[in-house]
């Protein structure tokens, strides 16, 4: 079982929604669309679901041309950020709906329910109908109804961004466990970077219609092979100074801060890019490098605190452990650690890592 | 805690009452006074208690109009409602046919009620009129000032033509307001066209529909100025619908006494048909 699509291309009047994509995703995986919005993730996924037709290129589905086929013949299921039920349904009836239509014998309907109901906690309320319901149940039902039927191909998109951020958490670590173990290519869109390395599987980052890069999620994440698929992948946005490099020496252009590399690349100009993770209050990693900054904004987000500083003329993001909090204005040292570097050239492509 | 006492606020309550008060407070009270009293001119008043409630209640001429116009209600509501879905589930969901089919829409609901009636009147005249002449011509027996069907036909035909387009722009902005995926959802799981609009448009049309439906039945249950031109409430009083009714006996006999005692009953039905009709309709909707 595979999903290919060839030469795709999505034009709207004089508007590229797709530039021409080449992408193959494999069975039983998870593959996860990353990218801003507006940056093409929905279009895809109904180009993939056959909701809507490319303007160019094919789609195939095990070694089958299903260009323009109807969804109805596709074995889809698909999950919205809306939370899409039938309004006057009960819970039970949602679940049911997909299966009614195919003419499964209502024992088969009633066990099948029954099973992804207890998978999906909502075996206490399928008497209920969607607007007894709270957001997180909905969506929960929305998610039963699109794993209920052995679908070929599930589509997620971003089914968590509508819930609040205690459902989000809760619903989010379930996810991996609903997938596993089912013969199906799960297609899942999200803004989100920390959404992405919590589903694991594949990734592919998009910005504004083309997909950047397509591979596992950590190597997509570990090394990005552009500037833009970096940017993509990182939240809060990653750190981007230009730097001059002569023999082992590196140094910030706008600053005279030095370090050593080990980098195997030819002298000059390039640009560093550094995730707000890796500078921190305190030191980690066996080589790190002191910077001065001046407090813009602090902020605490969960169990970690965000400094925004400045440094010469260029804004910085930090991201520390811990919760404490800095006046803005205030001068202190933050330490980046200089092994999680990572190097692009002049024309924003990956150098190299580390 | 200790709250300031500042009496100025009633300052801003004032308007507002005194303007309820000249344009609904003091007129129902006339009535009401009217209700339980005779009257003889020259403002000499005599205590008749509920006599002419009773009277009214009892009155044959009240039953035939409030059936009268309970039977065109029901009518119109039959046509308009279903007509109103119809026409805006064809209508062009996005491109320069939006605007064009709205205004087009919204033209009869513009028109002076007064004007509707005269234009009907003159449209469906048997001689000279569009519509009657035509309707001869084809071969049908048609007169609206001298047959009672035909004087009935008439009237619905004139109030769905002015009052279809109220339920049509209802039911399109609530239409509009289905997000696509719901479609799509139902797309995936290979709904039939029926399947969608009565699993998917008509739950989502709920709300907007019972606003429809509780504004069509006020207006058209109070309807006056449009038949009254039509036909004057005839042939005999065969189109006298209530508010028709009313105006007779109170400015054509002068009866003050009775009539007011009938605005008052019609004022409870009309408030009682709706109450019942609303929690009816949003009983379900408070749970959530």
């Amino acid at each position: 079982m595979s999903l290919e699509l060839k030469n795709v291309e999505k034009k709207i009047g004089l508007d590229t929604h797709i530039y021409s994509t080449n992408l193959k995703l494999e069975k039983n995986t998870i593959n996860i669309l990353l990218g801003p919005t507006l940056s093409g993730k929905t279009t895809l996924m109904q180009i993939m679901a056959g909701l809507d037709k490319p303007t160019n290129g094919e789609i195939w589905f095990n070694e089958q041309n299903v260009t323009g086929m109807k969804v109805q013949k596709r074995n889809v299921s698909m999950v919205y950020q809306q939370f899409i039920n039938y309004p006057n349904f009960t819970v039970y009836d949602n679940i049911a709906s997909p299966l009614k239509i195919t003419g499964v014998s209502s024992d088969e309907i009633k066990q099948r329910v029954g099973k992804v109901a207890e998978l999906l906690k909502l075996s206490g309320m399928l008497t209920k109908k969607p607007n007894e319901l709270s957001g997180g149940q909905q969506q929960r039902t929305a998610l039963a109804r699109a794993l209920v039927k052995d679908s070929d191909l599930i589509l997620l998109d971003e089914p968590l961004a509508n819930l609040d951020f205690k459902l989000r958490e809760e619903l989010r670590e379930e996810l991996p466990k609903l997938f596993e173990n089912r013969d199906c290519i799960v297609v899942y869109a999200t803004t989100e970077p920390s959404e992405a390395l919590l589903l694991g599987g594949n990734t592919a980052t998009l910005q504004e219609g083309k997909i950047i890069q397509y591979g596992k999620t950590l190597d997509t994440y570990n090394k990005p092979n552009s500037l833009v698929s970096a940017q993509v992948f990182s939240d809060p946005p990653m750190n981007i100074a230009k730097i001059k490099k002569s023999g082992d020496q590196c140094s910030f252009l706008q600053n005279d801060i030095q370090w050593k590399t080990k980098l195997n690349i030819k002298d000059g100009e390039y640009k560093v890019g550094i995730r707000p993770h890796n500078i921190t209050t305190y030191k980690e990693g066996k080589n790190t490098l002191e910077i001065k900054g001046k407090v813009l904004i602090s902020e605490i987000s969960g169990s970690e605190s965000l400094i925004h500083f400045t440094n010469g003329n260029l804004n910085w993001v930090s991201l520390s452990n811990g919760v404490f909090q800095k006046k803005v204005g205030d001068e202190m040292n933050l330490y980046m650690n200089t092994d999680e570097f990572v190097y692009f050239d002049q024309n924003e492509r990956l150098v190299s890592n580390g | 805690m200790n709250k300031t006492v500042n009496q100025k606020a009633w300052f801003f309550v004032i308007p507002v009452f005194v303007l309820v008060a000249f344009n609904a407070i003091i007129p129902l009270m006339t009535v009401v006074n009217y209700a339980f009293q005779e009257t003889f001119g020259n403002n000499v008043f005599m205590w008749e208690g509920t006599r002419w409630f009773k009277q009214i209640m009892l009155s044959e001429r009240f039953h035939a109009s409030l059936g009268r116009q309970f039977l065109f209600t029901f009518i119109i509501l039959f046509i308009q409602i279903p007509l109103g879905i119809a026409i805006a589930l064809t209508m062009p969901k996005e491109g320069i046919g939006v605007p064009v089919c709205l205004v087009l829409m919204s033209m009869p609901l513009l028109i002076p009620w007064n004007v509707v009636g005269a234009m009907w009147n003159i449209f469906a005249l048997p001689d000279i009129g569009f519509l009657g002449h035509s309707l001869n011509a084809l071969g049908f027996d048609y007169n609206f000032t001298q047959q009672i069907g035909d004087a009935w036909f008439t009237t619905i035909l004139m109030d769905v033509w002015h009052w279809t387009s109220l339920v049509v722009l209802l039911s399109y902005a609530g239409l509009r307001s289905i997000q696509p995926a719901y479609y799509q959802a139902a797309e995936i799981d290979g709904a039939s066209r029926w399947a969608i609009f009565t699993k998917i448009e008509l739950p989502k049309m709920k709300k907007v529909l019972t606003i429809a439906i509780l504004l069509r039945f006020m207006d058209s249950f109070m309807i006056y100025t449009e038949p009254f031109v039509l036909t004057g409430g005839g042939p005999g009083n065969a189109t006298a619908f209530l508010s028709i009714d009313l105006v007779k006996m109170a400015l054509g006999q002068f009866d003050l006494g009775p009539a007011a005692a009938m605005s008052l009953i019609y004022f409870f039905i009309v408030l009682l048909v709706c109450w019942v009709f609303y929690t009816l309709m949003m009983r379900n909707e408070e749970k959530s």
